[in-house]
């Protein structure tokens, strides 16, 4: 959580003009365009994003759970068996690590594609609903490059969210459980240096694990101006999805579905690191997005503006 | 004058333009020419198509058919030229609750790639001190009055030196103080040498700050010029008399066409009996006639009073109407209340 505060706070830095390194690099004179004049709407996206009480309170909700988990297992009387309950969960009590995988691997059905939910169903039917997309296009921001900056946005909030159950995890962790070198899954023990890279790691591969829903949500965001509607769309689709990747009649369509590698980067917790699922997600991750990016262009572009 | 300058005279020019959504006309082939440095009123009942227009001069909403151009560029394909010279208020103000005010308009600043980042701030503070919200800029936008959201939607407008704004119903709840700002602002802005382009359904308030006016009906534009242009020829001359006839013959041999006018005033008659006349005089009627000076002529009222007195008729009241843009606009537009569509 600390390290969002920092981000945030060198964002709305930057965007103050008189001081900080945009204000020294602009050079042009008043009232005339400036190249890289359009980042401000990027920069400005995400201050105002990461300023919303909402998304703190998402962030909040996510850090929460890492923290229950370490929290009743060390309340527990019993150790936890293996096998029962969530994967790692066992190993929780052995090294506090443990409660940052426990914390994403408990997060991904649900949580997180909850919250990514709200974040990109909101992106362009929240301006709608609250009437301020005319501005934003009239000023002129541009339809493509606001989309662009949409997507950038909901993709930032990704990588927030999970980064958030990860330190949260590894906090809760460090606070509750002994720490200490960690013991692969192949058997191998890394530093406790290297173990806070493989962390770092398994929040990069959950956040592009998300990158998909977010095309989706930002597509479903241009369909409408009622943003709760985008919302609930973009979490049940994650829901549907995740039902039929269960389903064995269904083998034929696996592999397609955005949320079929979302669980396994465990691969990543092997000595040598396995990069192929990690491959093979941002390869559908990125597909989802090439897809649901041209559909949400081909609506927005030249979709009627009324709200 | 070539061709091209003279395009460049007119800030908004639309040719045919119309847009339909599905089986509803709701912009009728409009041809609106607005002129450089006017201050032009985009005048028309609720839903006769007027915030429409907007959306589509401002390329928010496509047009079905026709053609716009702003500040002599075509429309929207020269959207990124034209827009940052344009400032816009469109269908009432709409901003971020959760933001302050100045947070607002730096956030939308932010998406015009012309606005110089290193001034923002000045020019936020700037534009809210313009419609008098400086003591409110640190105040959350959900604490906002309509009054005072309306302002700063006017300031949003005003975060750039502008040569054109379009203003959709600026007034709209504001109360008479923050009416007469904003009519000394469009003012103050025209002197500047802005084009300003006010839609409204309030007549006053065309009649007070604009230059140039248009009216719409249903989609269609029915009459767009100067305000004289608009008002020309429609000044009436009203007698009140029990001598009807004499009185129209002797505005008609004056050159005006009179006719009695069918229901008696009843105001001015309760006026009169209240003023001490007697109950047993001869009912007062009103004869109206247009006053048109006949071409290269000249005709006084007070000529006329004195043919009518002349002639024996018993002038109990004597009214020049000029007609108001009010007479023009119901002519225009109907008299009926109900929305037309």
């Amino acid at each position: 959580m600390s390290d969002k505060t920092v981000s945030d706070r060198s964002v709305s830095d930057r965007a103050a003009p008189e001081s900080g390194p945009a204000a020294s690099s602009a050079t042009a004179p008043t009232g005339s365009p400036r190249p890289g004049g359009a980042w401000a709407l990027l920069v400005s996206e995400l201050t105002v994003l990461f300023r919303r009480r909402r998304t703190w309170a998402l962030l909040l909700a996510l850090a929460a759970v890492p923290v229950l988990i370490a929290v009743a297992v060390r309340l527990s009387s019993q150790e936890p068996t293996p096998g029962r309950g969530p994967p790692f969960l066992d190993q929780v009590t052995q090294n506090g690590l443990f409660v940052a995988v426990t914390g994403l691997i408990v997060s991904i059905p649900l949580f997180l594609p909850l919250t990514v939910g709200v974040v990109a169903g909101d992106t362009i039917a929240g301006e709608a609903g609250l009437g301020t997309l005319r501005y934003l296009l009239a000023a002129p921001a541009g339809r493509v490059w606001l989309l662009v900056v949409k997507y950038i946005g909901a993709a930032v909030f990704c990588l927030a969210a999970t980064l958030t159950v990860v330190t949260a995890g590894v906090l809760a962790g460090l606070a509750l459980f002994p720490v200490g070198p960690l013991t692969l899954l192949s058997g191998d023990t890394i530093s406790l240096a290297e173990s806070f890279l493989r962390a770092l790691l398994i929040a990069g591969y959950v956040t592009v694990s998300l990158l998909g829903l977010s095309a989706i949500g930002l597509f479903f965001s241009t369909l409408t101006v009622v943003s709760v509607g985008a919302m609930a769309a973009t979490i049940v689709l994650s829901v549907v999805a995740q039902v039929l990747d269960s389903l064995p009649q269904l083998d034929w369509l696996h592999p397609w579905l955005f949320s079929h590698y979302w669980l396994d980067f465990a691969d990543l917790l092997r000595q040598p690191i396995d990069f192929t699922s990690f491959g093979a997600n941002a390869l559908l991750q990125g597909g989802y997005l090439l897809v649901f990016g041209a559909l949400a262009y081909g609506r927005f572009a030249t979709k009627d503006i009324l709200s | 004058m070539t061709i091209a300058a003279r395009a460049g005279d007119l800030a908004i020019e639309t040719r045919a333009l119309t847009k339909r959504f599905g089986r509803q006309i709701a912009v009728d082939a409009i041809d609106l020419a607005v002129p450089m440095g006017s201050v032009f009123g985009f005048l028309g009942p609720n839903g006769s198509g007027k915030t429409t227009s907007i959306r589509v001069m401002l390329g928010l909403a496509a047009a079905t058919s026709g053609e716009v151009s702003l500040l002599g560029e075509s429309m929207p394909g020269r959207l990124a030229r034209v827009l940052p010279q344009v400032g816009a208020l469109v269908e009432g103000p709409a901003f971020y609750p959760f933001l302050s005010g100045a947070a607002n308009l730096r956030r939308l600043d932010s998406a015009d790639r012309a606005a110089p980042g290193r001034s923002r701030r000045a020019r936020v503070d700037r534009a809210l001190d313009r419609v008098g919200l400086s003591n409110a800029a640190g105040k959350k936008v959900s604490a906002y009055s309509l009054g005072m959201k309306q302002r700063l939607g006017i300031a949003n407008a005003l975060l750039m030196p502008r040569r054109l704004l379009v203003l959709d119903e600026p007034t709209n709840g504001l109360d008479p103080q923050g009416t007469r700002e904003v009519r000394a602002l469009v003012r103050s802005l025209a002197g500047e040498g802005t084009t300003v382009f006010v839609s409204s359904h309030l007549l006053a308030e065309v009649e007070h700050m604009c230059t140039h006016a248009a009216i719409m009906s249903a989609g269609r534009l029915v009459s767009q010029g100067t305000l004289d242009e608009l008002r020309a020829g429609e000044a009436r001359v009203r007698v009140r008399t029990p001598d009807a006839a004499a009185a129209i013959r002797v505005l008609a041999a004056a050159g005006l066409v009179a006719e009695l006018e069918s229901a008696p005033d009843e105001r001015g008659a309760e006026s009169f009996s209240a003023a001490g006349g007697s109950s047993n005089r001869p009912a007062d009627h009103w004869v109206s006639a247009p006053l048109e000076v006949p071409a290269g002529g000249h005709l006084a009222e007070e000529d006329l009073v004195a043919a009518l007195v002349a002639a024996g008729v018993r002038v109990r009241g004597f009214h020049l109407q000029d007609t108001s843009l009010e007479d023009r606009f119901v002519a225009l537009t109907g008299e009926g209340f109900d929305v037309v569509r």
